[in-house]
């Protein structure tokens, strides 16, 4: 999967480089955020600004992660959800449990407070 | 009115590298056809989703993620109806069991919650090689 990775201090910025998080790549954004734990980060921003769709199991991908990092004392912020994307969320009510910001500065200005 | 006919019939490997191809026709569809006057993106990023949900479901419960087998798609318009066939091959699922939302932080199971959220009728039956998943959406 495309992704871009930056520590930004209080949060690491995840921007998925990518059309679709689906069943065929969620793994592998899973798997980035499984050693970024591993690592001892708990603070993740996941930017979703180029991601134009996303299935359940992309989904279930960013709640796997958004357990990990609560389970450390950390969060996990969404940013960037183009308007289908964002009715996902609602449709699933998953935009209940993420705190979900317009773009990925304002969801790391949100950890530094 | 012209009543337009459509039937895609699409065999692929059982592997999630194709879900796009088949998302992407979902979409295509969405966008082509005649006589529709509800919202076409909304419609587009419905029949993406049912048909990578459905996919995915036959790629990884029911086909269990064996490579060499196939998932068989048929996508037919008949006055105003689509219908959504996804064949396979394998042990099939208890789709009833999936069909209510799940717990916003259960990581699993979505799939055929979103399906029969957008879809009218869905159903999955017994065929004499595997399963098919049918889905059904007036539009």
């Amino acid at each position: 999967m495309n992704l871009q990775i930056e520590d930004k201090g209080a949060a690491v910025l995840l921007a998925v480089q990518e059309e679709r998080l689906d069943a065929h790549n969620s793994g592998d954004l899973k798997n980035h955020m499984l050693k970024l734990f591993e690592e001892g980060k708990s603070n993740l921003v996941v930017d979703l600004q180029a991601v134009r769709f996303v299935d359940s199991s992309g989904l279930g991908a960013l709640v796997s992660g958004f357990k990990n990092a609560s389970s450390r004392n950390g969060n996990l912020k969404l940013s960037g959800l183009q308007l289908q994307v964002k009715s996902m969320f609602e449709l699933t009510r998953l935009h209940r449990v993420f705190e979900i910001y317009t773009d990925s500065s304002e969801a790391l200005a949100s950890f530094q407070q | 009115m012209i009543t337009d006919r459509i039937a895609v019939d699409i065999k692929v490997p059982n592997q999630t590298r194709y879900l796009c191809l088949i998302g992407h026709i979902g979409e295509n569809i969405a966008r082509t056809l005649r006589n529709y006057s509800g919202d076409r993106d909304k419609l587009a990023y419905d029949l993406n989703l049912v048909l990578t949900e459905a996919m995915a479901n036959a790629i990884q419960h029911a086909n269990v993620d064996d490579p060499t087998k196939e998932v068989h798609i048929e996508i037919l318009l008949v006055e105003q109806r689509l219908i959504i066939r996804v064949f396979d091959f394998g042990q099939g699922f208890d789709v009833e069991q999936y069909l209510e939302p799940r717990h916003p932080l259960e990581e699993h199971g979505r799939g055929i919650y979103l399906i029969n959220t957008i879809m009218d009728e869905v159903s999955y039956q017994t065929t004499e090689v595997g399963h098919v998943l049918e889905m059904v959406k007036n539009l």
